[in-house]
């Protein structure tokens, strides 16, 4: 029996949430006593990385440079490969592919399915394991019976330690099969880190009055490194584009550290952002909500504590 | 055209969460419920929209017990022309993709839409499941779904970017923000709603595999720690050197 992780390929290398999945699925092969499996598609230039956070056993499905995602192509393939390693468990991230590659391959292998789970899960009494439910607003404890289990672990729930093992990368004997989709054109944001990986967020709402205001939303964000972000009028009001939109009806985060520009916190933005670390909260209102969800606080006119704050944060980091 | 699309219901957005004493059941006492947002404003109205532009007919599904028909009401005055319902307690993704799987063997369908996830447990399992078992093209957390002549193209998020794919039918969605815009009924619809079909179904019995044996709240935060204005360096100071997040 054995774990099999699926590490993504994004443009041919894998990425954090990857190597936190190998990271996990690691632990959880030496709990249960068995051997940990990667499993990868198409062509990574970066599979050491895996192997410094416990990938022993790579295995390699196409070596051919580009291969479009496509969930019923991937099911059918990832778990021919979890059949073949007579894998008990397989783990995924919980990214746009993890989540809809996950349910298919879960009824492939007649798997009980947990997605969104936050903690290394328990084997002392059956198999259970942790997701937060109701957008953050509670968490539960899943079990699952039978031996055979699937599992989507979201971002920044595990903290990496190198572990380094020696690669054993061999091409697998699985082939894909033929998508039945076409991949037309595929467009990405160049140079800034997509906010479901952002581990600094910088986020503003209707507090800012206008878009031609943004500029000491983006200083801020620029000096930091940060992904910019927005609350849900904002984007509907054209403000910013809709994928900075953040909340329960929009994109959900877990950065380590989230600046709420601004913004009131209502429940519904809470929603999709109270996964945060560390949540800072400037609002010129001392009764506005989110400082009920922050760590820290800034009563004040954003347009005079935000350049404040882009001047510190350069001046001690320089330090 | 044959359009379905499932719809869950949820506790309404800002409602408070608890749980009975011993941590294992859901304290519903009080709760007002929704259509999951994701169905009604992005699956649902992208749904009737082809129908209006193409011809066609559209289902909402349902698993659920006779207190959600105000919800299937609700669905069919957006612009649904028909609903069945599924008579359970969804107890399980794999509970709710075997009904709809179910369903979508007796009357096949050209595109079985979802929301993106449901907000409760937010899960995005039943749209995966449901496309494996009926053995169907799935594209996930897709913004847009334009009809060109004989195939579809389709806007799906993936990290950090967009990607536009073209099928055919049938196939399954999952639709998220971008997909169409919120619509509310007026008086008309409202009426005619009541008269449009709402078929009630025995469920299919499932082997499950999955259950919660303890729910919790989460810790409350210890209380927020207010800095001054003028004293922004500190801030910095803080997070960099108590938390370790710069
Ligand atoms: C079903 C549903 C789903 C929703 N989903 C989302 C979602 O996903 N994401 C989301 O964000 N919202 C969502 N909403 C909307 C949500 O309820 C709020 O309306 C919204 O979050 C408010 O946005 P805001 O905080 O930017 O604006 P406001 O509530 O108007 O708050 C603006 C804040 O800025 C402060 N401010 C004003 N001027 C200044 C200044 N000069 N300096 C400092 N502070 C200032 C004000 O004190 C105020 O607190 C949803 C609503 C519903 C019903
Ligand atoms: N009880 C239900 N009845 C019908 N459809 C459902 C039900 N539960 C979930 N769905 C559909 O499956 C989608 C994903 O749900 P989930 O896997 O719970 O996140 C929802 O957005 C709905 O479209």
């Amino acid at each position: 029996m054995s774990v099999l992780v699926f590490a993504e390929n994004f443009k041919g290398l894998c990425k954090k949430a990857s190597l936190e999945a190998v990271f996990y699925g690691n632990k959880l092969a030496s709990a249960l006593g068995q051997d940990l499996h990667v499993l990868t598609i198409g062509e990574i230039t970066n599979l050491e990385d895996l192997a410094l956070y416990g990938a022993t056993n790579i295995h390699q499905i196409s070596k051919s440079s580009v291969v479009d995602f496509d969930s019923q192509q991937f099911a059918k393939a990832i778990s021919a490969q979890a059949d073949a390693l007579e894998a008990s468990t397989v783990i995924f991230a919980h990214s746009a592919q993890g989540k809809s590659v996950a349910g298919r391959v879960a009824v492939r292998m007649q798997a009980g399915l947990v997605s969104a789970v936050n903690s290394i899960p328990e084997i002392s009494d059956g198999f259970s394991v942790g997701k937060s439910l109701f957008s953050g607003k509670a968490l539960a404890k899943y079990q699952i019976e039978g031996n055979k289990r699937v599992l989507t672990l979201v971002g920044n729930a595990v903290l990496i330690e190198e572990v380094s093992a020696t690669p054993n990368i061999q091409d697998s004997s699985i082939a894909l099969e033929e998508s039945k989709i076409k991949v037309v054109k595929t467009s990405t944001v160049e140079g800034i880190v997509p906010l479901p990986e952002a581990e600094l967020v910088v986020s503003a709402g209707r507090g800012m009055k206008g878009p031609e205001n943004w500029g000491v939303i983006e200083e801020l964000a620029d000096a930091m490194g940060a992904t910019t972000a927005c609350s849900r009028p904002v984007a509907d009001a054209d403000w910013r584009p809709h994928h900075e939109h953040v909340g329960q009806t929009g994109v959900a985060i877990r950065p380590n550290l989230y600046i709420a520009i601004g913004i009131s916190g209502a429940i519904q933005h809470l929603a999709g952002v109270n996964n945060s670390k560390v949540i800072v909260v400037i609002n010129k209102d001392e009764e506005a909500p989110f400082f009920k969800a922050a760590d820290y606080g800034i009563v004040g006119d954003l347009f005079d504590v935000v350049p404040k704050l882009t001047a510190a944060y350069n001046k001690v980091m320089a330090n | 055209m044959k359009l379905l699309v499932c719809i869950s219901k949820t506790p309404e957005t800002t409602a408070k969460i608890s749980f009975s004493d011993d941590g294992t059941s859901f304290n519903s006492d009080g709760v007002q419920f929704i259509m999951n947002p994701y169905d009604e404003w992005y699956a649902l109205v992208r749904a009737v929209e082809l129908a209006e532009s193409n011809g066609g007919e559209v289902t909402v599904l349902h698993v659920g017990e006779s207190s959600s028909d105000i919800i299937i009401r609700k669905a069919l005055s957006i612009g649904a022309h028909k609903a069945a319902r599924v008579d359970a307690v969804p107890t399980s993704s794999m509970f709710v993709a075997t009904q709809i799987v179910n369903y979508v063997k007796n009357n096949p369908q050209d595109i079985v839409f979802f929301g993106k996830e449901t907000i409760d447990y937010n899960g995005a399992e039943v749209g995966s499941m449901v496309s494996e078992m009926l053995d169907l093209p799935y594209i996930s957390f897709a913004s847009k779904l334009e009809k060109q002549g004989d195939v579809f193209h389709c806007d799906r998020d993936i990290e950090g970017g967009i990607q536009t794919v073209e099928l055919s039918p049938p196939f399954a969605i999952s639709a998220a923000k971008g997909m169409a815009e919120q619509r509310i009924p007026n008086m008309k619809a409202i009426m005619m709603s009541k008269r449009k079909p709402l078929e009630v179904l025995e469920p299919f019995q499932v082997d499950e595999k999955v259950s919660i044996s303890q729910y919790n709240l989460p810790p409350s935060k210890s209380g927020v720690k207010l800095i001054d204005a003028d004293n922004m360096e500190e801030l910095v100071r803080l997070l960099k050197d108590v938390e370790k997040v710069l």
